[in-house]
């Protein structure tokens, strides 16, 4: 499914989950994730996803991002049946569609910022020009810098950067202020916030902070394994207006 | 237990795979010394034993034909503890089924009982009975080659009469454990044996009744055998006596020796740089093991353990690993070293075998091995130790990386992402990257010295036989002969040309020193057997003095220019002073030549030769054969072919086990570098490439990129690798030196080639036990964990 595709079909989810379910056995103790939990994420949609440690919200990114297999349940992207796909079909979906981005930015130290965007659009159908993805996120200036020479904020918005330079259908962002104080937590937000508004991506937000649910289109709020809140936000507040 | 001990046991049990490789780069060390130290003792040893217990001689002597009752005489001589005396003569031999003539060597045993010196070890079979003449015993390696057993029958030529034999028994002696004919550089069992017969039978086929040609004497312990040597030769002096010597100079023993000291450097330089190899290596990983353990020492440090307690927690855990290894190393030592020895006894047919390592090689392996790697860890463990707790426990903030010059080239933009990464984390810590390189270079190096002793012995056979000889057939007769024994060989069938020489047993001193020599005398330019120097250009002799080769010139410390005294031990026995006029370097045995006239001049007698050099038409050898056969007074025959093989038979044999040790040995430390370097690499950037499996990157896509970095450096180190090796053969071939043979410095192309090939296959074997482990990097920890 390409993004035209998404767009012009806008009723179409570009994500949904039925039922989904998460064990981990670790030892003898069996830990239930996920107790069944269904959603739809549509083309466009900026969506929260809330809850305390442990409530599941980690656990159903990485089953919608293709780094963790359900235990039962399905999910589509599009048409295509995520938890029918091997390792390799999952690899080749992150590759194409799915945008990371980490509390922890996980840049490659040996790569410049400009290298570390570029990683991603060598491996991609259609990117954008690394140098471009950057502009975007603010760090134009910044282009030929190492990581050791960035700050926190400039080193997520690198990671911004290299998940959106290859146009992906779906963004997800765990806790991307998570390690961040909150002045440049927001100059973070505001970078997706943009890109959300220029590419149209499907964003998906991981959070404990409730405040920065506010700027979202719809909250997911989690609780032991289920969705237990869903609701739409009526006024959106702007990344900038945001304070915690 | 204490938690940390608990800790350390699992640390043990979850880094298995990298202990195991450490233990086995340790354990590779300390085997290959204690292996190495082990067998030469054992040799030495079971040589010592076998000497003593079958009463080896300490002085031997040579007479034309001396009464019984001298035997008496030497026997009252201070220190002296047993004499005996035999009629020891060479013959041609024919045995059924070889073509060529054989030389025997026939020794007597005494009638009745046991010989006084020098015992047989009866291995088949009985010895002769009292008044049966046509019983012999063959020296058993002899038989063997021959397929002879007791009730054999063999012909002999004895004292010009052929003699049908029968093989009573089979045995071996202390004095010929080399068994090497006359004229011949390495035994040859198919061409020279050992045959002792009843005395009465040998001293009525010599002409010896009553009288004895060959003299043993035992002294008693402490005695300096020279003032015994000087009486016995002023006794046997009027009887054609050709010099007394002692054991140290008895062919067959001096071969020994001059063996086990060529293993005892062999192994004590080679395993003496594996151990450095093997502590470099575990010096290097334990460091780099421990600098990841930085956040637990970080948070050991918070819960209040002090820098003593987490230091001893690492030392543990190195004594552990290192313990492993030393252990390892040791039972594989002892029992490669057990397996050595055999096959060396084997070798040199002692009739048994001591095996008894003593404590020394394996506690000298062990201390070496614990402190180089005590010292890796120390330095480490110090180092974190002193960082703070919260920075400790805080992961080190991301490397700095600069933009290099070579960053800023075009090639290095049209590089790949991927590409680059390998590449910067090689430059930013190029001393890490290097000792990666070097260790596999230092494996490589090991591969080269270890396999060019091959190329030497090549080497050493190429010019000594091939560029050298150019004979196919020499033969040697008893006595000195008129030249005109020449003619008469030329007209055998099948003789296209021939050269004369003359040899005389000489004792040549120079101020305090003297040596026992066998000087040849061959025409001024010779045509078939060439004075050949080690670089390969012949040498003209000068029509007077003496032209050595460096070896004896530094057993003499003397110079050209210098003259010495010679004094023949045969002949009219003349001494005179004779300048040395020449000196040439030469791979093997410490030679002395003169112009044959000059030499003739120096004995005072005509033109005189005692053995001829031939070549000969291949065709007609057969007949050649039959006719030698015939003639009575060859003592010697040697074929070039046949010494060529011996040549290589024996010393590849001998060389080739210790090679293939250290070829295993080096084997393992490629192996052990490049899965440590490749383990350690993963779990420090375990993160960054689950990073990039989350963006997308295939398995092969970040495998490149791990591997790629080993790849990399293993490039680096082939050409390291054979700097080392020849730096180090350099260094050996240098060292290397005993008065038989100098190694000269030889490494063929094929050796570099085998080499690197060799430790490219360890390599690749590591990388791909390595990328095993890529297939089990936890995605999803990265998203949320900081390292």
């Amino acid at each position: 499914m390409t993004l035209e595709n998404s767009k012009v079909h806008e009723v179409e989810p570009a994500l949904r989950a039925r039922d989904l379910t998460k064990v981990y056995k670790t030892g003898e103790v069996e830990v239930h994730a996920l107790r069944g939990v269904s959603l739809e994420l549509y083309p466009a949609d900026m969506v929260a996803l809330l809850g305390p440690s442990g409530s599941g919200k980690s656990t159903l990114l990485n089953i919608l991002g293709g780094l963790d297999q359900a235990s039962s349940g399905d999910a589509w992207f599009g048409s295509r049946h995520l938890t029918d796909l091997d390792d390799r079909a999952l690899t080749q979906y992150r590759r194409a569609h799915v945008g990371f981005v980490f509390q922890f930015y996980n840049l490659i130290p040996s790569l410049t910022a400009t290298e570390n965007v570029a990683l991603v659009t060598e491996i991609s159908p259609d990117p954008m020009a690394a140098e471009d993805a950057l502009e975007i996120v603010g760090l134009g200036e910044r282009l030929h810098h190492f990581p050791a020479q960035l700050s926190g904020g400039e080193q997520q918005r690198v990671a911004i950067a290299r998940a959106i330079a290859k146009r992906p259908e779906l963004m997800l962002c765990d806790e991307p202020t998570g390690a961040l104080d909150s002045q440049t937590g927001i100059l973070v937000l505001e970078a997706i916030e943009r890109i959300h508004a220029e590419l149209n991506t499907t964003t998906v937000l991981i959070t404990h902070n409730a405040v920065i649910a506010d700027m979202t289109d719809r909250v997911l709020v989690m609780g032991d394994g289920h969705i237990v809140e869903e609701h739409r936000n009526t006024t959106k507040s702007r990344a900038r207006d945001l304070h915690w | 237990m204490r938690p940390l001990n608990r800790k350390l046991t699992r640390d043990l049990w979850h880094l298995r795979g990298q202990v195991i490789a450490v233990a086995a780069v340790i354990a590779s060390g300390v085997a290959v010394l204690s292996m190495s130290l082990s067998t030469t003792e054992a040799l030495g040893e079971t040589a010592r034993a076998y000497y003593e217990r079958y009463r080896f001689a300490h002085v031997f002597g040579r007479v034309q034909r001396a009464p019984e009752y001298l035997a008496d005489r030497i026997r009252l001589l201070p220190g002296v503890q047993s004499v005996s005396t035999r009629v020891v003569k060479t013959a041609i031999l024919d045995v059924a089924g070889f073509e060529e003539p054989v030389i025997g060597q026939f020794a007597s045993i005494p009638e009745r009982g046991e010989p006084e010196l020098n015992a047989l070890a009866l291995r088949t079979g009985r010895l002769p009975r009292p008044g049966h003449a046509d019983e012999a015993l063959l020296s058993e390696p002899f038989a063997e080659a021959h397929g002879l057993v007791p009730g054999s029958h063999l012909r002999a030529i004895l004292n010009g009469h052929w003699r049908e034999l029968e093989v009573v028994g089979l045995a071996l002696s202390p004095e010929y454990v080399y068994t090497i004919g006359p004229g011949a550089l390495m035994p040859d069992d198919q061409r020279f044996g050992v045959i002792w017969m009843g005395r009465k039978a040998l001293q009525a086929a010599f002409d010896l009744d009553g009288a004895f040609n060959d003299i043993s004497v035992g002294l008693l312990r402490g005695t300096d055998p020279d003032p015994v040597i000087r009486e016995i030769d002023e006794l046997l002096s009027d009887y054609g006596g050709a010099g007394a010597y002692e054991r140290a100079n008895q062919i067959s023993n001096w071969f020994l020796m001059n063996e086990i000291k060529q293993l005892e450097t062999m192994s004590s330089i080679l395993p003496v740089l594996f151990l450095i190899v093997a502590a470099f290596l575990t010096n290097m990983v334990l460091s780099r093991l421990i600098t990841v353990e930085r956040a637990e020492i970080g948070l050991l440090k918070a819960f209040g353990y002090r820098n003593r307690e987490i230091g001893m927690h690492y030392v543990k855990l190195t004594l552990a690993i290192a313990g492993i290894g030393i252990v390892l190393g040791w039972a594989a030592g002892y029992w490669f070293g057990l397996m050595n020895t055999r096959v060396y006894a084997e070798f040199y047919r002692f009739p048994f075998l001591l095996y008894e390592p003593g404590p020394n090689a394996f506690i000298l392996a062990g201390a070496a091995s614990l402190i180089a790697a005590l010292l890796g860890t120390i330095n480490t463990v110090r180092a974190v130790a002193a960082l703070p707790p919260g920075e400790a426990m805080r992961p080190p903030a991301p490397t700095m990386f600069r933009q290099s010059l070579l960053a800023r080239t075009r090639l290095f933009l049209a590089l790949d992402q991927p590409t680059r990464i390998l590449l910067r984390q090689i430059a930013r810590w190029p001393l890490r990257s290097f000792v990666t390189s070097a260790g596999i270079g230092m494996a490589i190096g090991v591969l080269i010295v270890s396999i060019q002793w091959l190329d030497a012995i090549d080497r050493i056979a190429d010019v000594y036989f091939l560029q050298a000889q150019h004979n196919d057939v020499t033969v040697g007769f008893a006595e000195a002969r008129a030249a005109d024994a020449e003619f008469n060989l030329a007209q055998l069938p099948g003789v296209i040309t021939t050269e004369p020489m003359r040899t005389v047993a000489t004792k040549i001193r120079f101020g305090s020193r003297e040596e026992r020599k066998m000087i040849r005398g061959v025409p001024p330019i010779q045509n078939l057997h060439h004075v050949y120097d080690a670089d390969g250009h012949p040498i003209n002799l000068p029509p007077d003095g003496l032209v050595i080769s460096t070896m004896l010139g530094e057993l003499l410390n003397v110079v050209p220019g210098d003259i010495v005294t010679v004094e023949a031990l045969q002949g009219r026995r003349p001494t005179r002073r004779i300048p040395i006029t020449g000196m040439f370097e030469t791979y093997i045995g410490s030679p002395a030549y003169m112009d044959i006239a000059a030499l003739n001049r120096f004995m005072g007698e005509g033109p005189t030769i005692n053995s001829v050099h031939m070549r000969t038409d291949a065709l007609q050898r057969p007949a050649l054969f039959r006719e030698l056969k015939e003639i009575p007074m060859i003592s010697s025959l040697n074929l070039k072919a046949a010494a060529v093989q011996t040549f290589h038979d024996t010393m590849a044999e001998s060389m080739l086990i210790f090679v293939s040790f250290f070829v295993v040995f080096a084997c393992t430390l490629a192996f052990g570098v490049t899965y440590n370097a490749g383990r350690i690499t993963l779990s420090e950037r375990g993160r960054e490439l689950a990073t990039l499996r989350v963006l997308g990157f295939t398995r092969a896509e970040i495998s490149y990129i791990l591997l790629g970095e080993i790849g990399v450096l293993t490039l680096i180190a082939l050409p390291l690798g054979c700097a080392i090796g020849y730096s180090l053969t350099l260094l050996i071939s240098g060292a290397f030196k005993t008065e038989l043979f100098r190694v000269p410095f030889a490494i063929l192309p094929n050796t570099y080639g085998i080499s690197l090939l060799i430790v490219l296959a360890a390599t690749l074997a590591s990388i791909f036990v390595v990328r095993r482990r890529l297939e089990h990097l936890d995605l999803i920890a990265v998203l949320k964990t900081r390292e």
